[in-house]
């Protein structure tokens, strides 16, 4: 079968390991697209993307334009701050009045857990959720996926440790969802106020200690702490949270073994990861740039090409 | 469903031969020249020549594989999307003559595509068709091929089948196949 199990990628959670795998065949063959000296195909040639960013985003929405134009999309940008959702306009109106101008999918971010999953129910364009609060952020985890599989050979029987603020993590969720239907070990690890109370029961190990986090692990994914989100103080200060949980070149020489670094970006140099260690050879951080544009573009072409 | 024997094994290995002698006669010395198989099963086919060809002139001629997948006009018009596969172009196509090279040569619109994603990679000097199986009179676009291995007239319920010994067969085997309706 050559042909997603859904009509709109929500989460990790309701697609399935042979979802992820066609998505993965499917990234194979644009990767090799994107590093042609031409760079574009023709694939989505008559299909309209609205890219709909409620939250702000540098990334995941390049990311995303990238690979629509790479295959031939005609896309219109939609950001909030500039938007009339400021005069008080809601999600659905938002929406639909932009569908009415015959747009076929849309890739959208929100603030709110839920948001995309709300709107796949009350319109018929393709949605991709681009991130949605602190729920899910799918192409993320299957980037993520998809460049240790490149790294490594395969994700089964893997130990990938996901390191930092868990609970505010849209990535760390979507990760868990998609390394565990690879056939991969899951650790968290973070301070105990940044995981989330029930996140062992996911299936995941829970460390506190990151040097045993490290030790264990093959990847180290490390997230960024998220201020933005945080409306409490969860830890004394940044300073200590570095001093205990931050990584640097030296924690990773001293592991002797081979580790790969990994960060969803973007980085707060110096706080979660030190500068050495962002740039070491351990670390796959610029694959993970690259790979984000095949995965998305494969993920667009599956749920644009599926008709029915 | 029936099926008739289009060209067998022995027969097949002299209309092979045939279309690389047509090759070398246009080609020789091949110092410009690369071949480019279709995916998915032209590129049992081009293999084959690619093999025969080195072989008869005792020198390496480059060989890639070609996937047009991404480049086909039925996206969106099938309810699945199609399966792409490997493209390898180890070699630069730019000022090249180039030879493609697919199994059966039928509405014309893989070809189409094909020339689409190959000039992806440049601006070839000249290119060339060959294929096996050549259904007349079937054509949806103004294209033919340079070199035919055998003529099929066929109608729309029937179908060529190509079996190939690189894709686990017994024997290279040509069917056609009356589709039952």
């Amino acid at each position: 079968m050559s042909k997603l199990s859904q009509r709109h990628l929500l989460g990790i959670k309701n697609i399935t390991r042979g979802d992820i795998e066609l998505i993965f065949e499917t990234a194979d063959n644009f990767k090799d697209v994107i590093n042609r000296p031409i760079k574009k195909v023709p694939s989505l040639r008559d299909v309209t993307i609205a890219n709909i960013f409620f939250e702000n985003s540098t990334r995941t929405r390049l990311s995303f334009e990238l690979a629509e134009k790479r295959l031939s999309a005609d896309v219109v940008n939609f950001s909030a701050s500039t938007s009339s959702v400021k005069k008080g306009e809601t999600l659905l109106d938002t929406v639909n009045n932009i569908l009415a101008m015959k747009v076929d999918m849309v890739v959208m971010r929100h603030a709110s857990v839920g948001a995309p999953h709300f709107l796949s129910k009350h319109i018929k364009a393709n949605i991709v959720n681009a991130g949605d609060g602190t729920h899910e952020h799918p192409t993320q985890a299957l980037l993520d996926a998809f460049s240790i599989r490149e790294k490594l050979g395969s994700l089964t029987d893997k130990k990938v440790a996901i390191i930092g603020d868990i609970l505010h993590s849209r990535v760390a969720l979507s990760n868990i969802f998609a390394l565990q239907k690879m056939g991969a070990k899951v650790m968290v690890c973070g301070p105990p106020t940044l995981l989330p109370k029930f996140i062992a029961n996911t299936g995941v190990l829970v460390e506190l200690d990151v040097r045993k986090a490290l030790e264990w692990c093959d990847v180290a994914n490390v997230l960024r702490i998220q201020l933005e989100r945080q409306q409490i103080k969860y830890f004394p200060s940044l300073r200590e949270y570095t001093l205990y949980y931050g990584i640097n070149k030296k924690l990773l020489d001293d592991l002797n073994k081979q580790i790969v670094v990994m960060h969803p970006g973007p980085i707060n140099r110096g706080v979660e990861l030190s500068s050495d260690a962002a740039d070491s050879q351990h670390s796959i951080i610029l694959d993970q740039v690259e790979n984000g544009v095949a995965i998305r573009m494969a993920v667009l072409y599956l749920l644009a090409g599926a008709t029915n | 469903m029936q099926k008739k024997l289009i060209l067998d094994s022995d027969l097949l290995d002299i209309t092979l031969n045939r279309l690389c002698q047509q090759l070398i006669e246009n080609h020789d010395p091949f110092d410009q020249t690369v071949i480019l198989g279709l995916q998915p099963r032209g590129i049992y086919l081009a293999e084959l020549i690619h093999t025969k060809l080195e072989r008869e002139l005792k020198r390496s001629i480059p060989l890639g594989y070609l996937d047009a997948t991404f480049h086909r006009d039925d996206f969106r018009r099938r309810e699945i999307p199609a399966k792409a596969s490997e493209t390898r172009v180890p070699f630069v196509i730019e000022g090249k003559k180039v030879i493609l090279i697919d199994d059966v040569l039928f509405t014309g619109r893989t070809v189409r595509a094909a020339l689409d994603a190959m000039i992806a990679f440049g601006r070839p000097e000249k290119v060339e068709l060959l294929v096996l199986i050549d259904r007349r009179r079937t054509r949806d676009l103004p294209i033919a091929a340079d070199y035919v291995g055998k003529y099929v007239d066929t109608i729309d319920t029937q179908r060529v089948l190509v079996e190939w010994k690189a894709q686990g067969n017994k024997q290279n085997k040509i069917w056609l196949i009356n589709k039952d309706k």
